[in-house]
């Protein structure tokens, strides 16, 4: 130990000079930071959004209502099919996750599983599983159609990147801080934004799914009738937020789409001043959108949106410019927003928030204010103590020690821009404390080896290898309790284990190096005849 | 005479019979944990029996608000959520008279978001000027996900710890090493089942953490004093087993009482001046490391006195030597 290789030596300085360089960020003020030359470095201790502020939303893609989707739309698919095969039909509908329907004619029935078979149950190249669907038969000409598991699986884990594709489209034009959009497992998506100031605008951005579809207002039907219960086929009653009616009855039937969209803008009515968001429909859209207008002068159309209509004007003239403008009742910001939905389009699968974390900004600085007090209290204490116990020189070493580990767990925490947690701060603290342990493993070493008979300079030897072992089996376990944080832990626990690893891991180095290297600098520097501290 | 460094006026060598008391302590430690785990399972209500279940176990939603400078109607608050078909609402101040915190669970089948939703437009109806100052959400189905991972990581710990203490010791050793961290992990239980009682903490991904930290710290008391132990039973081959345990807790005394010291300084530094959200944190930490240290002492060891070590030579082979070649 006493004698120093050069290597040792010029770690603990390489160490020390890492650990200033990429610690003085943090406590230098933003404008003198912009100003520092390019080679040094500028980040700084990356906050988690408890001491940041900010919202942390885990969406879940709604795999039931994306099943039912799909297979509304395939048993349209099938119904058209039969229509031009002339095969007869009845019940087709779905339920419980899947299409049931019965063939009328059973001379029909092996040739209607057959159509099925080669059609939408057919074999297909590429997708897992081998094809898309099943098509079973039961007794009594009935037919069901299910999804294949594994070409389902694969449908959501694509339906969940398409999501965060729209998500990201969406929140960029929103105009906020950019946030983290990332996948979590096989059908979650993970959107954290710091900063943000309401949560609930950005949720309402993000979590709706946007479609929009422009309908035709069925009036054939008095309320009398409908509040019997009549709705005609083909018809649907749809709840309203125009503010003029609880709820309107619209065919079913979807004459242009937001699929058709080309763009979508806020502005304001020239004649009104009211905020209107005015659209612009492709070639198709703006032909369907002047032929339904033109046909149905007089009459009412909803503006749907997910379900519910924002708005149902009466068409005044037909509309052939393929311009259109939504007059609901919006704010300006509320325009905007919807605008930013229909320029980015619609999700392709309807979410669900499985939770929600936020935290306000003024609360995340609190936080920051408590855990930098409590820390350097926490510290000042420990220093105190081990200066009282130890005295100036091995108490000193260890403060330096300490010191050096400090910097260096900061400076790593800046450098891979780890996220700092309000846990993770208390980890930090705990274990700076705790690591004057190594320190006092070594000292208390080295005096039983004294008493055990040895000279000073072996008991020193003796002691600091000796301790070593029992340091390295000690930290283990905080490696391996932090390891099982980290793995199975989320957010601010993630933090706090992260926080503990890093600083488990400088501790070593700063027992086994910075120690020994200050010790071996004492012991030359002054050749001592006893140890100060037996 | 020098008080200065203090080590120097400390006791060199103490010579406590601690296995003496082993007995009386195991009782002692025995009533604890089955107290402890009455008041962790009682009254056997899933999912978190007698822990006061956090959000992140049980599911649903906390807003803490605010309305300074104004103080809070806390009476307002729960009559703006009336009818809205919330479950479980608990309305109550915290961190003085202008902020409080609202706990409830959305009604069954209902949209968590949308009434989250709700609920903030009509407490800022009925309350006026209002901040949000945080929001939890967790769905049930993340919470139980949160509670199975949590518990998985717990078990999972403590294997570890075994396998671990089994490959660097004895198996013997790692059973006494297991046995104090059951005794550390029960009891810290039993304490935030008593401070959720009192309303003071809650059962929550935190406290998974609080206690994975806590499984470290006293493993790492745990292998300080076994390492002695080791050491010991080589060089003192004839001794008999509980001196050999005696002789080497009293050696680590001294470093045991100044690591366990600066821990506690620290954490009570945290605990006074680290707000809120740290505060039941530390509290629970500084008992575990406290009970962590204990342990090593009169848990730890007395189990191996209890099942004996093997102490012929060959078969004491396999333990190496705690010091590292370089």
């Amino acid at each position: 130990m006493m004698n120093l290789a050069k290597w040792k030596v010029i770690l603990v300085v390489l160490a020390t000079i890492f650990g200033l360089l990429f610690t003085l960020p943090n406590v230098l003020p933003a404008k003198v930071r912009d100003g520092l030359p390019a080679f040094m470095p500028k980040s700084t201790l990356h906050l988690g959004l408890d001491l940041q502020g900010g919202s942390d939303l885990l969406y879940s893609v709604d795999t039931v209502a994306l099943r039912n989707e799909r297979l509304t739309n395939m048993a349209e698919d099938v119904r058209t099919t039969f229509r031009d095969k002339q095969i007869a039909f009845t019940d087709l509908a779905v339920t419980n996750g899947e299409i049931g329907l019965r063939i009328t004619d059973p001379a029909q029935y092996s040739n209607a599983l057959n159509v099925l078979r080669q059609s939408i149950g057919a074999p297909i190249a590429g997708v897992p599983g081998g094809r898309e669907v099943s098509v079973s038969s039961g007794d009594n000409q009935r037919v069901r159609i299910a999804f294949v598991p594994e070409a389902f699986e694969a449908d959501v884990s694509k339906a969940v990147d398409q999501n965060i594709e729209v998500i990201r489209r969406r929140i960029d034009q929103m105009g906020t801080k950019e946030p983290d959009i990332s996948r979590r497992g096989k059908d979650r998506i993970d959107i954290q934004a710091a900063g943000e100031s309401d949560p609930e605008r950005l949720k309402s951005v993000i979590g709706q799914t946007a479609k929009l579809s422009f309908q035709m207002v069925d009036d054939s039907v008095t309320q009398e009738e409908l509040a019997s219960g009549r709705v005609p086929p083909g018809d649907e009653i749809l709840q309203s937020t125009d503010g003029y009616a609880a709820s309107y009855l619209v065919k079913k039937r979807q004459v242009v789409t937001g699929e058709e969209l080309t763009n979508a803008q806020s502005t304001f009515d020239s004649q009104t001043n009211q905020p209107v968001v005015s659209l612009r429909f492709n070639g198709v859209g703006g032909r369907k959108f002047g032929d339904m207008t033109r046909q149905n002068v007089g009459k009412r159309f909803a503006i749907v949106l997910d379900k519910k209509v924002i708005s149902a004007p009466v068409i005044e003239s037909a509309i052939t410019g393929g311009n259109g403008q939504i007059h609901g009742r919006f704010t300006v910001e509320s325009a905007n927003d919807l605008a930013v939905l229909l320029r980015a389009g619609a999700l392709p699968a309807p979410m669900k928030v499985e939770e929600q974390r936020t935290v306000g900004a003024e609360l995340g600085a609190d936080a920051v204010k408590a855990g930098a007090v409590s820390a350097i209290v926490g510290l000042a204490l420990t220093v105190v103590f081990m200066l009282a116990i130890y005295g100036m020189l091995f108490g000193g070493i260890s403060l330096i020690g300490l010191v050096v580990n400090g910097l260096m767990i900061v400076g790593i925490m800046s450098f891979t821009q780890a996220t700092l947690t309000l846990p993770g701060i208390a980890g930090l603290i705990l274990t700076l404390a705790v690591a004057v342990d190594a320190n006092v493993l070594i000292y208390e070493r080295m005096r039983d080896e004294l008493r055990a008979g040895r000279n000073l300079i072996s008991s020193m030897e003796a002691g600091f290898q000796r301790a070593m072992g029992t340091i390295l089996d000690a930290n283990m376990t905080h490696i391996l309790s932090a390891a099982i944080m980290f793995s199975f832990g989320s957010g601010p626990v993630k933090g706090f284990a992260w926080t503990l690893a890093i600083g488990v891991l400088t501790t070593v180095f700063s027992a086994v190096l910075v120690t020994q290297v200050l010790l071996a600098w004492w012991f030359r520097a002054t050749r001592p005849k006893t140890l100060p501290i037996a | 005479m020098h008080f200065w460094p203090l080590i120097k006026v400390l006791p060199v060598r103490t010579h406590f019979r601690f296995v003496r008391l082993a007995k009386v302590f195991s009782t002692l430690s025995a009533f604890a944990i089955a107290g402890s785990l009455f008041l962790t399972l009682y009254p056997f209500k899933l999912p978190c029996g007698g822990l006061a279940c956090g959000i992140d176990f049980a599911g649903g939603t906390v807003l803490e608000l605010t309305t300074a400078p104004k103080a809070v109607d806390t009476e307002k608050v729960r009559g703006a959520l009336e009818g809205m078909g919330l479950t479980d609402l608990v309305v109550q101040g915290i961190n003085g008279p202008s902020s409080a915190m609202v706990r409830f669970q959305a009604p069954r089948g209902a949209d968590i978001s949308k009434t989250v939703a709700t609920a903030q437009a009509r407490l800022t109806q009925s309350l006026g000027a209002v901040k949000f100052t945080r929001t939890d959400v967790v769905g049930p189905k993340v919470s139980g996900e949160l509670l199975t991972t949590g518990l998985m990581g717990l078990g999972l710990a403590i294997l570890l710890m075994l396998i671990y203490i089994w490959f660097r010791f004895e198996f013997r050793f790692g059973l006494g090493a297991v046995a104090a961290l059951f005794h550390d992990v029960f009891l810290t239980f039993g304490l935030i089942a008593i401070m959720g009682r009192l309303g003071q903490f809650e059962f929550d991904l935190k406290a998974v953490a609080a206690i994975l930290t806590i499984i470290g710290y006293s493993m790492n008391d745990t292998v300080v004093v076994f390492d002695r132990f080791r050491e010991n039973l080589r060089k003192y081959k004839r001794m008999p087993l509980d001196e050999v345990i005696d002789m080497s807790i009293n050696e680590m005394l001294t470093r045991t009482i100044i690591t366990s010291m600066t821990a506690v300084l620290a954490l009570i530094a945290l605990a006074i001046f680290g707000g809120p959200t740290l505060y039941g944190l530390s509290i629970i930490l500084l008992f575990g490391i406290t009970i962590g240290t204990y342990s090593s002492i009169y848990i730890a060891a007395p189990v191996i006195l209890l099942w004996g070590v093997k102490r012929n030579d060959e078969e004491a082979e396999p333990l190496q030597p705690a010091t590292v070649q370089r």
